[in-house]
């Protein structure tokens, strides 16, 4: 298989618009009888369902969730990047795209980001036409916020809760959709199986999760939005849905799997409880604007973090990436994070923690709140009240959040933060037109591998998600369906749709017959530990090969002794989660894989064997400078395809922050 | 040190939406004060498989407090007794040892229960798609900051659109009314200049559908506004009354 | 859509509308009759008083405000009953437990029972001197005044009894509705519904306190 990025001829500014604007059409009475089916229904699949409906397409969008608004991308808090150049500091659509391929240390796609960066600008247009409640300032203007890994302010915001702003602004978009009948919408609907037809993709087998039913569904293609799989590490940041089935059985069908091991472990979530813990809490990288993040310098200071004065404090971020401080990528913050914990520097009683301290920007604010009232000797208390006060209209979801979670007040207290699994990079393989291996397939948003390389930059993935869905592929799709205009409507008596769903029916009663006596959880559980600690923050080769055999074997004897009560014509949520795992299981395997053949550290992937002298992730470009994507040859082997990436505009080089 | 907690759960079991159901206690022990709410139904749910018995069936996901999947009715409120959360923030530090829970699902004609905690909300998205959103298609929009909105205004807007449609107001309400949900978007549109061109109809759209589903009618104990873990604000219904009014006068 | 041609009174918005509508106006005539009453205590022996009825029985526009004042008194009354029956159909099956204090008044919450017991109260307050006043001949013929009648019926304990709870019933449907018809008619704002629902709250106490203060004083012969 010869891969084909499809990447359009020109200079780099003009690739998109060049591009665009030869893209073939479909007629709007060809539209109508074109059938889109989108799985998935956050920022990347509600926003591509409305805007093809718009365009008069027939959509059929599917989500396990309840409702569409319930997709996880609600969850996102900090914000979305755009190129607006508001602020005046001197951004622009090409400083967005070097910041976003520097900071994915140049594994990204030169012309992918490029375009990203481009339509950034008219999501934030779209978005707020939509009436989604962006931050203003008191000019009426939009408000703009710092994030890591640039130096300029670029992200838009709502408070803490930016992505549900987002997708209940795209949800709107589908539901009106819906109201006017263009769009069926069915939730709790679980794809689990793509139906190819002489090699083209053309519909789905789902199942009704009230009832249990498996329903084929045709389409001219198929859009898959179905999120990361981020909850392979059972514990990470993702909701507890979150899954990367639909993907898994597109990549068994046949569709490559870029970059599996890129996974983002983001620096500031709130450490781990207990056994209990269910999953983990983010607390936005906005926090690091003001927050400053440390340890104590003396590894058995038992101090309160109230009580530690400042020179005993070490405030390793500032003191290693001067240049950046407490605002480098989530990929170096985490592993200095991990640095220290590991050297025995960590707090709390777990020692997995490190302090992140609004002490100094509650000082800054209360003074110049004070200055700002005319009071020229405000009180120690008058001062801390002002601090608190702004910072409480900046974050305070995020504070009362913490407080919930923890049973500490983060006013008084400094917060304990941790690194957690939250996003992944890799994806099912994409071209330019975001389509898959598999023809009349296409993967939108944070189930692809396309824009973010190795690490994806904060802020990033709201404005990926919304770039593909809104103003990507409702374009690049005309290039496929305009061949398929003679195609009717398949019916879903075709032998593929009845071999495919009975594939399914086969898995579903195969795991009922196991009748074992572990809960789906055991194994669950038992797989995140072995991916956290052999294919997590930092990686080696005896871990990761140590890693492939552990999972192999708990494959094994989840398929023998998996318990799965009820029955499968109802609603039956450990059924859910049992043929989730069972997909975790296998793309387990491949992520540790994907890691032990990338023998370099780049972005989120810390090959130990791979670093500089002070600790510092060290790229082989020579080697390396590729995308990995992996063709399932069945039975847990795997082909590696290269694609190699080419780099015309942005010149590789070490990624300082310092 | 917090020492863990013995309790005794009384769940609302029911099989499907046509069946009966009917309350029936769990005893859980060794419960820590810092699991969540679901966390502890986790461990139960767990109990209940090594036994060979059907867990209990609850909507869940991102357990943070901002998808509104989750929706237990806890010793008689929405969420439980905290203030301002979902049951998924709830944590078992809000309750003592030896203390019997109740935990029924959200009750309304409008939200049938699909199985156990399960309930069936989709009469949400159905008011939503009757006006709930700006008719704006994808590439038709102006520069953002063409529109200066003033920072009031917008912060208001913001605050009804925080609602996350998890049903609490309907729930806790004595009437069942969805007024607080639908008035929530409303108002999200009233208050902002992009909302005006669709003012009339939108509100005559969502309440006739809203009438259409059988959700009660509003008496104003104010009951949803103390229940909405996102304190969603009382005002927004009289909003809604106004638009509501004058699109009918008008 | 075929949505938007649902009748505008016949829409929960606009049936709450009605039930603040009629509501006010059943408040304003509260004001009147309360005024009205307040005669006794100028303890004249009625006199004052006697005049007013008088006047009230005979001025034809109060004899249109009155029949207005029964439509609105008939439509408050069915429409409860509608919006009652219909709010119960919209929860079929009810709570095992449902903690309504946590977030409510009782008396937010019992506005029907409230109204109900209301309901009795004023059938039997109409028979003791609307129906006399306007049907039976003795006050017509001016054997007897209604300031006779009053202190008639206010010598049986078990009535003032009665009317004291009827009174109190007035005063907590009060408590709630006041604000309520505010809120219902749209009238929220941060400034002024503090004021709004402390005026309403002073209000119904007071309304209460007057009109249950008649029975009382004249059983207690404080009245002459």
């Amino acid at each position: 298989m010869k891969l084909d990025s499809k990447i359009p001829e020109g200079n780099l500014e003009q690739k998109w618009s060049n591009y665009k604007s030869s893209i073939a059409l479909v007629n709007p009475s060809n539209k109508r009888n074109l059938e889109v089916i989108v799985v998935g229904a956050g920022l990347a699949g509600a926003s591509a369902a409305a805007s093809l409906a718009e365009l008069g397409y027939k959509v059929k969008v599917f989500c396990f969730q309840d409702s569409p608004r319930r997709a996880h991308s609600i969850a996102a808090q900090g914000g979305i990047n755009a190129a607006k150049n508001y602020q005046n500091d001197g951004d622009s659509t090409y400083r967005l795209f070097y910041d976003t391929v520097k900071g994915g240390d140049y594994r990204a796609r030169e012309a992918n980001v490029y375009r990203l960066a481009e339509v950034s600008v008219n999501i934030i247009d779209q978005c707020v036409a939509q009436g989604v409640p962006l931050a203003r300032e008191y000019g009426g203007m939009l408000s703009n916020r710092s994030f890591g890994g640039t130096q300029v302010q670029r992200t838009f915001y709502a408070a803490g809760q930016t992505g549900q702003q987002l997708l209940l602004g795209a949800y709107s978009g589908l539901q009106r959709q819906v109201g006017l009948g263009t769009i069926e919408m069915l939730s709790r609907h679980e794809m689990l199986e793509v139906v190819i037809i002489d090699g083209k993709a053309r519909g789905i087998i789902a199942r009704d999760l009230v009832t249990g039913k498996l329903e084929r569904h045709f389409g001219h293609a198929v859009v898959l939005c179905t999120g990361g799989y981020g909850n392979v590490f059972y514990l990470s940041t993702n909701a507890m849905g979150c899954n990367v089935t639909a993907a898994w059985k597109a990549h068994k069908r046949g569709a490559l799997f870029g970059n599996p091991c890129f996974t983002q472990i983001h620096p500031t979530c709130i450490p781990v409880s207990g056994d209990h813990q269910s999953k983990l809490t983010l607390m936005s990288e906005s926090l690091r604007n003001d927050g400053r993040i440390w340890v104590p310098k003396n590894k058995e200071d038992m101090r309160k973090a109230n009580e530690i004065p400042e020179e005993d404090r070490d405030y390793y971020l500032e003191r290693r990436y001067p240049a950046f401080g407490n605002l480098v990528p989530r990929d170096v913050a985490s592993r200095a994070t991990k640095e220290r914990c590991d050297a025995g520097f960590g707090v709390g009683t777990s020692k997995m923690a490190v302090f992140l301290d609004f002490k100094t920007a509650i000082e800054r604010y209360g003074h110049n709140q004070a200055v700002k009232l005319g009071i020229s000797n405000p009180s120690d208390i008058q001062l801390k009240e002002f601090g608190k006060k702004a910072i409480e209209e900046k974050y305070g979801n995020l504070f009362e959040m913490y407080e919930q979670i923890t049973g500490e007040n983060p006013y008084e207290v400094a917060m304990r933060i941790y690194p957690a699994v939250h996003y992944t990079m890799g994806g099912l393989w994409v071209d330019y037109n975001l389509m898959t291996t598999v023809p009349g397939l296409y993967c939108l948003g944070e189930a692809n591998f396309s824009d973010h390389g190795a690490n994806r930059l904060g802020a990033s993935a709201l404005m990926q998600g919304l770039a593909d869905g809104y103003f990507i592929l409702p374009y690049t799709i005309g290039a496929y369906l305009s061949k398929e205009i003679s195609v009717k409507a398949i019916s879903t008596e075709h032998e593929s749709f009845v071999a495919a769903e009975r594939n399914v029916q086969e898995q579903i009663n195969k795991l009922f017959a196991i009748k074992g006596t572990k809960p789906v959880d055991y194994f669950h559980k038992k797989l995140g530990k072995t991916m956290w600690q052999k294919c997590g923050m930092a990686r080696n080769h005896k871990g990761l090969n140590e890693a492939i055999k552990e999972i192999r074997e708990m494959r094994e004897e989840f398929w023998k002794d998996v318990r799965i009560p009820g029955s499968k014509d109802e609603l039956n949520q450990e059924l859910e989660k049992a043929m989730r795992v069972a997909d975790f299981l296998e793309l387990g395997e491949l992520m540790c894989v994907d890691a032990l053949n990338r023998e370099e550290s780049c972005g989120g992937h810390f090959r130990e064997e791979s670093q500089t002298e002070d600790g510092e992730a060290l790229r082989k470009d020579d080697d390396f400078s590729y995308v990995s994507a992996w063709e399932n040859k069945g039975d847990g082997k795997y082909e590696l395809h290269k694609e190699e990436l080419i780099f015309d505009v942005v010149h590789p080089s070490a990624r300082s922050y310092k | 040190m917090a020492i863990n907690m013995n309790l005794t759960l009384k769940v609302w079991r029911q099989k499907n939406t046509k069946s009966e159901g009917q309350l029936v206690s769990y005893p859980v022990s060794d419960i820590s004060p810092d699991m969540s709410f679901l966390e502890m139904f986790d461990v139960l749910n767990n109990q209940l498989i090594n036994k060979g018995e059907e867990p209990i069936a609850f909507d869940h996901d991102c357990r943070e407090g901002i998808c509104g999947s989750c929706s237990m009715f806890i010793n008689g409120q929405p969420h439980g007794p905290k203030k301002g959360v979902t049951t998924c923030q709830l944590h078992m530090r809000s309750f003592k040892n030896n203390d019997t829970i109740v935990v029924e699902p959200f009750r309304a004609a409008a939200f049938p229960v699909i199985k156990d905690l399960t309930v069936d909300r989709s009469a949400f998205d159905r008011i939503i798609s009757k006006g709930g959103f700006i008719s704006i298609n994808t590439g038709n929009a102006k520069d953002a900051n063409n529109i200066p909105i003033p920072k009031l205004d917008a912060d208001m807007a913001f605050e009804a659109a925080a609602c996350i449609g998890c049903g609490a107001c309907v729930a806790t309400c004595k009437n069942s009314s969805a007024m607080l949900f639908v008035s929530a978007k409303i108002s999200q549109f009233a208050l902002l200049p992009q909302g005006q061109v669709e003012r009339k109809s939108r509100a005559k759209n969502m309440v006739a559908q809203m009438d259409e589903e059988g959700f009660g009618n509003c008496s104003n104990t104010g009951a949803c506004e103390i229940e909405c873990p996102k304190e969603i604000s009382l005002e927004n219904i009289a909003r809604m009354n106004r638009e509501f009014f004058i699109g009918n006068i008008k | 859509m075929s949505s938007t041609s649902t009748n505008f009174l016949q829409s929960s918005l606009g049936k709450k509308l009605v039930m603040g509508v009629t509501g006010i106006f059943l408040i304003s005539f509260l004001v009147v009759h309360a005024t009205l009453n307040s005669f006794i205590f100028f303890n004249d022996g009625g006199v004052l008083f006697n005049e007013g009825a008088e006047f009230m029985s005979h001025n034809p526009v109060i004899r249109i405000m009155e029949i207005v004042l029964f439509i609105g008194i008939i439509i408050h009354i069915v429409q409860a009953l509608i919006l009652t029956i219909q709010n119960n159909k919209a929860r079929p099956i009810k709570y095992a437990i449902n903690n309504g204090g946590s977030n409510s008044k009782w008396y937010s919450r019992s506005m029907g029972l409230l109204g109900t017991l209301l309901l009795l109260f004023l059938i039997i307050h109409l028979k003791h001197f609307w129906v006399v006043s306007r049907f039976t001949n003795e006050i017509t013929s001016g054997e007897e005044t209604l300031f006779g009648e009053m202190k008639e019926v206010f010598e049986s304990p078990l009535l003032v009894i009665v009317y004291v709870l009827g009174v109190i019933s007035l005063g907590y449907h009060l408590l709630h509705g006041f604000q309520s018809a505010f809120q219902t008619l749209g009238l929220n704002h941060p400034k002024y519904t503090p004021i709004i629902k402390a005026f309403g709250f002073w209000f119904s106490i007071i309304i209460s306190v007057v009109f249950a203060s008649m029975p009382i004083s004249i059983y207690l012969g404080w009245i002459k």
